[in-house]
């Protein structure tokens, strides 16, 4: 399944959906794009804010002479200075600490993490501390930071450097978690995070970052908890977020052959999560496909599907399919983590049950 | 486990200021409130009007007084969850701590912490934390971004022995060092971890000697001697607002009660807890301001009846304020957005933030 990513923007890959245009300000008048990759949407977003705020700096392992582990940040310690672009040292419970104590004392940081699997270094920081702080106090002290991460497998890193985390920091209260596909919502959605008052974890998929899409020269932001439709379909709901948001679209093709239409809803936040576009869909459709590249047990998928029963239990006409990564330790070689992460397939095949 | 004299002076070094004796008696009243605002703590928690683990600071006294006493208004203190004699020390209302661990909605943090999390943005006492060396790295973060706005700032960081282990303590002194950081990293060692003696759970017994492999320095003082707290403290701040980076100042102390209310202290000796009564910073103070004839008995006594007159005042305002309004259970758990994080800063601002409104 690594091979078939290619993510697109809603203009080119579905282009009957009413795809973001409640984001869209028609006076004035129609949008000039620009092609760019999720890279440079993020590096770009990065970029304006470290121009427009001397408040603003980026703190992170390597990501200044080195230029990044996933050269983002390329070119901006050579730009900014050691001072804006501080690398670290190797200590993630510092790093994070020192971000939420420096935003504390008026500063806004943003870090960066390299993966979602190192951040478990910094889960203290991250859940004892940046998300309660601005409710232990009583509402005196927010604490506004970006955590930057990188999630996900498919690259054969094996167990340790593969995982999908995102769903855990979901859970937590005074956290909010955006997953942006995209290049329109990597720059939407990093503009807003660091204009955000609170802890932002901004969740990067490492198969993604090469993804061209489109983006519209004018300035515009992305806000959390904002699922959007991606394509429109009268058959079946298919509900994803990251790489599994891509892989939907795929299968949505797939099916239109077959004369199944698909309606696709990415969630780009999962906390907070917006299920009113999925409710809406499936009441509709009357069937459901929930897709996440994380475990089984216990995750996105699990949530989605609760609130579907929960919420449009009258509609659906056969249960709440999941599709998700098997319940295992992602493993080294290609041929096992082929099998270990959903394939368009898996999908494909999850769409015509809910229809038998 | 041994008990021997753990403080040496002379390691800290010296500085030539003496403490009027004005001054003194001003601690002697402060400690004496700590002290028995500890004590009427318990005595409500055990009348159930105080829930939840209460960490009690009896014994420890003089390191607070001592050492907050050196601070200006601007400098940022964080501190451990055994916090409340820290909180006096800064300033903040007994009033309002006292109604804080009776959970109360004019406590400092609201009622939402408790006593484990005091904080008071005036005050610039920016949080107690209950994750053991949690707190460390978030003092290298106020600090650099002190630094980073050119103001003149230290931030106090207060941690207990148990600390020492931890990882972020580590990664934070390394921190602190590596950007020169003005942290004052203030250990207070009473010895024990919960109910496990230093010496089972630390390789070294001197914990001010690990500043030395972070390549900043560290010292001792007497944390049964509020006006050795107030030297060491003083040699600490010459080094940190020099620009010279961070220091590390290890107070022996020992606290007299059990670690929570909740310790039936079975890890520790009657006679160990005995012999360092007699070393009660309070009792010592006062006895060595009558000697010389700063005070005497009777006006002792009196200064004393003032702190139970003021601790009666505090018991009662907590017990009179009302509980949080049921719809608090979900404010504060995400402040208010705006296009920009100062603005929002603004309205929470810590202390006498200057940059709040730029955006």
């Amino acid at each position: 399944m690594t091979t078939v990513i290619t993510a697109t923007t809603p203009a080119t890959a579905a282009p009957k959906a009413p795809v973001e245009e409640h984001e869209r300000d028609e006076r004035q008048g129609p949008d000039e794009y620009v092609e760019m990759t999720v890279r440079d949407a993020i590096a770009l977003a990065l970029r304006e804010e470290l121009l427009a705020d001397e408040h603003v700096f980026i703190m992170g392992e390597d990501i200044g002479a080195y230029g990044g582990s996933y050269v983002v940040t390329k070119g901006f310690f050579e730009e900014f200075g050691d001072r804006r672009i501080r690398d670290t040292p190797i200590a993630e419970s510092v790093i994070v600490g020192a971000a939420i104590g420096a935003a504390m004392g008026g500063l806004k940081p943003i870090v960066e993490l390299m993966t979602i699997n190192f951040s478990l270094l910094a889960i203290d920081q991250i859940v004892n501390h940046a998300a309660k702080i601005l409710y232990m106090s009583g509402g005196q002290v927010n604490i506004p930071i970006v955590l930057r991460m990188v999630t996900g497998g498919g690259s054969q890193l094996g167990a340790q450097h593969s995982q999908n985390l995102e769903s855990w920091y979901a859970r937590v209260p005074g956290l909010t978690v955006v997953c942006p596909s995209t290049p329109y919502d990597a720059l939407g959605m990093m503009r807003q995070a660091i204009q955000e008052a609170n802890p932002y974890i901004f969740v990067e998929h490492s198969l993604l970052y090469r993804a061209k899409g489109k983006v519209p020269k004018r300035y515009y932001t992305v806000p959390s908890g904002q699922s959007v439709v991606r394509r429109e379909g009268k058959d079946v709901t298919l509900v994803g977020y990251l790489r599994s948001s891509v892989l939907n679209l795929q299968a949505a093709e797939i099916l239109a052959k077959e004369g199944i239409e698909a309606t696709v809803i990415d969630l780009r936040s999962l906390r907070p999560l917006d299920l009113e576009p999925v409710i809406t869909s499936v009441e509709q459709t009357n069937r459901a496909v929930v897709s996440e590249d994380a475990w089984l047990t216990g995750g996105i998928s699990s949530e989605v599907a609760c609130q579907i029963q929960e919420r449009a239990f009258d509609f659906l006409d056969a249960p709440v399919q999941r599709v998700n990564g098997a319940d295992v330790p992602a493993p080294y070689s290609r041929e096992l983590e082929e099998l270990a992460y959903p394939a368009v397939d898996d999908i494909v095949r999850a769409v015509r049950a809910t229809l038998q | 486990m041994n008990v021997s004299a753990p403080a040496n002076p002379a390691v800290a070094g010296e500085t030539d200021d003496k403490p009027s004796d004005e001054t003194l008696i001003a601690w002697l009243r402060e400690m004496q409130l700590i002290r028995r605002f500890e004590e009427r703590a318990a005595e409500m928690y055990t009348r159930r009007k105080i829930g939840g683990f209460l960490h009690l600071y009896v014994g420890e006294e003089a390191v607070a007084v001592g050492t907050i006493a050196r601070l200006r208004p601007q400098d940022y203190i964080v501190s451990h969850y055994r916090d409340h004699g820290h909180a006096i020390a800064r300033g903040l209302d007994p009033n309002r701590i006292m109604a804080e661990l009776f959970g109360r909605s004019t406590g400092v943090s609201h009622g939402k912490g408790g006593s484990m999390h005091l904080y008071d943005t005036t005050h610039n006492f920016l949080g107690g934390y209950a994750i053991v060396a949690g707190h460390l790295p978030i003092a290298c973060g106020l600090a650099l971004s002190a630094v980073t706005l050119g103001e003149d700032r230290v931030c106090l960081c207060i941690f207990g022995d148990g600390a020492a282990n931890e990882g972020e303590f580590h990664e934070a002194l390394n921190l602190a060092s590596l950007w020169k950081l003005p942290v004052i990293f203030l250990c207070e060692n009473n010895l024990y971890g919960m109910g496990t003696a230093l010496a089972a759970a630390s390789a070294s017994s001197e914990l001010y000697k690990f500043a030395e492999a972070y390549n900043m320095p560290g010292a001792r003082c007497d944390g049964m001697d509020v006006s050795d707290c107030y030297r060491g403290m003083g040699v600490a701040l010459e080094h940190c607002r020099s620009g010279a980076g961070p220091y590390f100042l290890e107070a022996m102390t020992y606290r007299f009660r059990g670690h929570s209310m909740a310790d039936p202290e079975l890890y520790r000796s009657k006679e160990e807890v005995a012999q360092w009564r007699m070393k009660d910073p309070i009792q010592m103070l006062r006895r060595d301001l009558v000697d010389h004839g700063a005070i005497t008995e009777d006006e002792a006594d009196r200064l004393f009846q003032q702190v139970e007159d003021q601790i009666d005042a505090a018991v009662q305002f907590a017990d009179q304020s009302p509980n949080p309004d049921p719809a608090e259970l979900y404010t504060d758990i995400y402040a208010e957005s705006g296009r920009s994080h100062r603005a929002v800063r603004h309205r929470s601002a810590v202390g006498e933030t200057t940059h709040g409104d730029e955006g």
